[in-house]
């Protein structure tokens, strides 16, 4: 019987190694229920923006620590755009500083966590503003 | 455009929302699918199978790269488990892949089990089929990581690999039911490992047990090392001997008939329960039969008889 699930991509842009935030994540999303694809470390924003299509999902949830969030996350944003994607939901969370939020959100990152961010609290905005697409 | 005419036209994201409405269920999947038919049945089916753990997604990730340089389109179906206690997933498969993600002569896609058992997803087979219709030549199924009985690829893929890494148990585990009856071709990955060679022994042995008919195919044991490519190439080519083995036998034909019966079966099933159960809840019959089972005043098997009897679902 007819049952649309979320799906969610989590990826790791860029070169930094640490994936255990993105993995948390993955974890608290299989919890809430949604199908999760984990594309693992390295990824550039062309494989994950390809892999996203490939997978016909929701939402990309992108996990950054390295510092290049400014250079990365537009990148994701605007490859999405060109793939004529950009119905597909985009947030981040991890070392990025208050100042660059605005920034980001007005490159096209819908929303933002910063570290000390509890998962229900990500999992709730998932669930009240990310819908499967129809 | 419907979304069947866009993924024959090539549209990578037709393809991918296709694929997705036929695994949520939906409706309009059926009528995209009746449009793709008539142009499947050209792509090789390969399907990986094995213990979880034993490399099966990196294999898969060097075979496409080998049929890539053959300059042949490759689809990728990998499925991992849903759990049964949320229903969320987590597909993990594309870690070891996605270095073909930019290819457009590869697509991948991730599976989640959602509740079949048998090491596939109910998807499977439909989804091979839209990847056969966009035109790949080979199609790669990749199962979750299985036991002993998990063995449902067999009827989906043209050419079975069953991938065992060294160190798993011994040499009676290799001749129980199962995993060993389904393999035309066998693997033990991580070959680099100490017992790799033992293991490539005892398998061998096992399979020379069979005193196969004249002119059967004969399963061979290649040793592969995934993460560096070891092997990959004699894999190949043993994928294709089994492929011209098939054509030459007639035995392809069997698998052909084997593979549209089960589709139909299956759809069938699906469908057939779909309906009834549908028909009887929407008009209260299923809740006067649970309140019978509940009163004891009725039981499941002549619950169902009255159900069929009535032809509640016409």
């Amino acid at each position: 019987m007819a049952e649309r699930r979320l799906r969610v991509l989590v990826g790791k842009p860029g070169l930094d190694g640490h994936d255990r935030g993105a993995k948390i994540i993955a974890r608290a999303f299989r919890d809430a229920g949604f199908e999760v694809i984990y594309t693992g470390l390295h990824q550039t924003p062309e494989q994950i923006v390809a892999a996203s299509i490939q997978e016909d999902v929701d939402l990309i949830a992108l996990s950054i620590l390295s510092g290049a969030h400014n250079t990365l996350l537009p990148a994701v944003y605007s490859n999405l755009k060109e793939k004529g994607a950009e119905d597909i939901m985009l947030m981040a969370g991890g070392v990025i500083p208050e100042d660059d939020i605005p920034g980001l959100k007005a490159a096209g990152i819908a929303e933002i966590f910063t570290p000390g961010t509890s998962t229900e609290v990500i999992v709730d905005w998932v669930r009240t503003n990310v819908h499967p697409r129809a | 455009m419907t979304l069947a005419e866009r993924v024959l036209d090539g549209d990578i994201r037709a393809a991918a929302r296709l694929m997705r409405d036929i695994d949520d269920r939906m409706k309009s999947a059926v009528t995209e699918l009746k449009a793709l038919y008539p142009h499947t049945g050209n792509a090789y089916i390969l399907g990986l199978t094995g213990p979880p753990g034993a490399g099966k997604s990196t294999l898969v990730d060097q075979i496409v790269a080998a049929y890539r340089k053959k300059d042949l389109l490759v689809g990728v179906v990998a499925i991992d488990p849903t759990s049964p206690f949320t229903g969320g997933a987590i597909l993990g498969d594309r870690i070891r892949m996605n270095r073909h993600a930019e290819d457009p002569g590869v697509f991948i896609r991730s599976l989640a089990t959602r509740g079949a058992l048998g090491g596939m997803s109910r998807s499977t087979m439909d989804v091979v089929n839209v990847m056969d219709a966009m035109g790949m030549d080979v199609v790669i199924v990749e199962t979750v990581g299985v036991g002993q009985d998990e063995v449902d690829i067999v009827s989906t893929a043209h050419t079975t690999a069953v991938v065992m890494v060294p160190g798993l148990g011994d040499d009676i585990q290799a001749i129980k039911a199962g995993i060993l009856e389904i393999g035309d071709v066998f693997v033990v990955n991580k070959a680099d490992r100490e017992g790799a060679e033992r293991t490539a022994r005892e398998l061998t042995t096992m399979l020379e047990m069979k005193h196969p008919e004249p002119g059967a195919w004969l399963p061979h044991v290649v040793r592969t090392e995934g993460a560096r490519g070891v092997g990959i190439e004699e894999l190949v080519e043993e994928f294709e001997a089994h492929r011209a083995y098939l054509k030459t036998s007639g035995h392809l034909q069997r698998l052909i008939e084997e593979r549209n019966a089960k589709l139909f079966a299956d759809t069938l099933r699906d469908e057939l329960f779909d309906t009834v159960f549908g028909a009887i809840r929407d008009n209260g019959r299923y809740q006067e039969i649970l309140k019978g089972l509940r009163e004891r005043s009725t039981d499941p098997y002549s619950a169902v008889e009255q159900v069929l009897a009535a032809h509640a679902f016409s």
